[in-house]
């Protein structure tokens, strides 16, 4: 098993998108998924950072892929999609829809938003040139055993979402922008003031869910350190990780300790907590609980 | 005349329908295998059967929904509805899941194919690649699009399509909300269900009612008021600024329901060709009802009559409606 860091969700500004990949060329994962994942009207802001991102990640050996727009819509967006597959890098779909814009024969990678749940759908991605798929983070261990099975007979590598807030939803609403009395087309970019997104707590004060312009996060970090032995012998290919503020190089050398069994589930969870101070760690969704589930 | 189609829950509510002027209904076989798997509701394969000769002899349609997506491992249960819907003599299937959709296009090459909303198709790039690939003859929209998007879908598209008009009102793009399993473990897409009743629990706390989902309260309202059900995306909340303000209230959506009904001679201009009713989880009285009255709508959209004024007043009585992302402004 090893490490695939998937594309930045929040909305971080061309600094900062720079010092990430800069920070990560140094990190033990293999490969990166880079582009933007949530909203189109953040693009023209940081794209200009993409090539240089991609020189740097692959000049220090990792695999790079571009994303799709999880939610596709405009015309606008539709191009863009369009011109990913020229880019002569594989393209990760996060929306089925780019499949319309597959070159016959073209190799991809399929994202955590796309909806493969069973043999069937893995299969005919497999036909259709899929090489990888990071399944939905709702999946119970059943069903990912039995997909990363498949994936092996197909040869798709399967992933399952390793760490970091899940995404449980998209919209085409934008409820930071409704969180500031605006609609969708005069956002004035106010989800940039949250680079981890902006907390949604019950009236009781528990955290609950991330509000993240169009798209809805889990306010818990999934971690499946608690599961790594299981997710090994199921025969899944590779943890992903979510990027977030604050020391991330740290969270992947966690993880590549734990691969390599040079750390115990208990002592990754405890390191992980000393990385994100106060931050809460879930996995219901693996073990088919309510995915909120803390961590042990 | 745009086509209507109505929720059957139940037999009964089939009939209903039918007898309302319903031009087709649509409904699920009792198991996981449809997105309202709720119990007591839904279809045994003879009451298909009974349903369908029932509809198809006053000239109404029947479409099965077979929209959640197949468990790993345990897809023959979803094979086994298609291959049951085609031979009880559905007109069409509604599906979600592309494994389950090559499946259907292989194996029952004569049935007609609908892309379920829960498939989330939300641009003609979509559309067309299910239209291509699979033969699929009507896509359901996605309640993310205006009205104006419709129209340029339309323009770029040859398939039908399928809007919906009234009733429940998802906020998320449907077919990709895990909101709900994060919440219960239960989820649309696994288990055919959102915020589900098992999970549901009131109490009144001090001078409130309290309504809970697993172990998030949803809904606190001071005693006296109703306390609305606690569907996750329709709760009331709290969002620091992380500046020492907060917001609170209902963040994503306010408990509201879906009603177009003053959209319908847009809708039509928009080339929309059949209107759909949500509601299978609803009694047989409620489905006539808003049968009725729809369909008095859409044949006042035929003739381009002005939309009759409350009609379903009775029935959103008490309880907002919206045109939801049918209007631009609403995103």
């Amino acid at each position: 098993m090893d490490l695939t860091v998937g594309a930045i969700a929040f909305f971080w500004s061309a600094e900062q998108v720079r010092a990430f990949y800069r920070t990560l060329a140094d990190t033990p994962v293999q490969r990166v998924v880079i582009g933007e994942w949530v909203c189109s009207k953040r693009l023209p802001f940081w794209q200009h950072e993409i090539p240089a991102a991609v020189e740097v990640l692959q000049a220090a050996g990792k695999e790079v892929a571009l994303s799709t727009l999880t939610l596709i819509t405009l015309k606008r967006e539709r191009r863009q999609t369009e011109e990913l597959f020229a880019s002569g890098l594989p393209v990760e779909i996060a929306d089925l829809s780019a499949l319309k814009h597959l070159p016959e024969g073209a190799p991809f990678w399929v994202g955590p938003t796309v909806n493969v749940y069973n043999e069937g759908t893995l299969e005919w991605l497999a036909g259709k040139g899929a090489q990888r798929i990071c399944l939905p983070p709702e999946l119970p261990l059943d069903s990912v055993a039995q997909l990363a099975q498949a994936g092996r007979q197909a040869g798709v590598a399967v992933e399952v979402w390793g760490h970091g807030r899940a995404p449980l939803a998209i919209s085409g609403r934008c409820y930071h922008a409704r969180l500031h009395d605006r609609a969708k087309d005069s956002c004035q970019f106010v989800c940039a003031e949250d680079p981890d997104g902006r907390t949604v707590e019950t009236l009781e004060g528990q955290p609950f869910l991330t509000v993240n312009g169009v798209q809805t996060l889990s306010y818990a970090h999934m971690s499946v350190a608690g599961q790594v032995d299981a997710l090994r012998e199921a025969g899944v290919a590779a943890l992903r990780l979510s990027p977030q503020p604050g020391d991330f190089a740290a969270v992947t050398r966690l993880y590549a300790r734990l691969l390599e069994s040079g750390l115990s589930a208990q002592d990754a969870l405890a390191g992980l907590r000393r990385i994100q101070p106060g931050a809460i760690f879930a996995q219901g969704f693996l073990e088919a609980r309510p995915g909120a589930a803390p961590c042990p | 005349m745009m086509e209507l189609v109505c929720p059957a829950g139940t037999p009964a509510a089939l009939r209903a329908a039918v007898d309302a002027g319903a031009h087709t209904v649509y409904c699920g076989f009792a198991d996981e295998t449809n997105a309202r798997n709720f119990p007591g509701l839904n279809f045994s394969r003879e009451e298909l059967a009974e349903g369908v000769a029932y509809a198809h002899a006053r000239d109404a349609k029947v479409l099965v929904a077979i929209n959640t997506f197949p468990r790993a491992g345990d897809q023959a249960l979803w094979h086994r509805a298609v291959a049951d819907a085609a031979r009880l003599g559905a007109d069409a299937v509604i599906l979600a899941d592309l494994g389950l959709i090559a499946h259907a296009a292989e194996a029952h090459p004569g049935l007609r194919l609908h892309l379920s909303v829960q498939a989330a198709a939300a641009n003609p790039d979509a559309i067309n690649f299910y239209a291509e690939t699979f033969g699929i003859r009507r896509v359901v929209l996605p309640r993310v699009l205006s009205v104006e998007e419709i129209t340029a879908i339309n323009r770029e598209i040859e398939v039908e399509t399928e809007v919906f008009v009234f009733g429940g009102l998802c906020v998320m793009a449907e077919g990709r909300c895990s909101l709900s399993s994060y919440a219960t473990g239960l989820s649309p897409n696994m288990n055919g269900v959102c915020s589900p009743a098992s999970h549901v629990a009131y109490a009144d706390v001090g001078g409130n009612h309290e309504a809970r989902l697993g172990d998030f309260l949803i809904h606190r309202t001071p005693k006296g008021m109703p306390v609305p059900y606690p569907t996750l995306c329709k709760g009331c909340f709290t969002s620091p600024d992380g500046k020492g303000d907060s917001q609170t209230g209902h963040i994503f959506e306010d408990p509201v329901s879906l009603d177009a009904t003053r959209l319908i001679p847009a809708l039509q201009k928009a080339g929309v060709s059949a209107l759909k009713i949500e509601g299978r989880q609803r009694s047989r009285a409620y489905v006539a009802q808003v049968v009725r009255a729809f369909r008095a709508a859409v044949e006042a959209a035929e003739q381009g009559a002005p939309m009759p004024e409350g009609l379903l007043a009775r029935l959103t009585e008490g309880q907002a409606a919206t045109t939801g992302a049918y209007a631009k402004t609403w995103r």
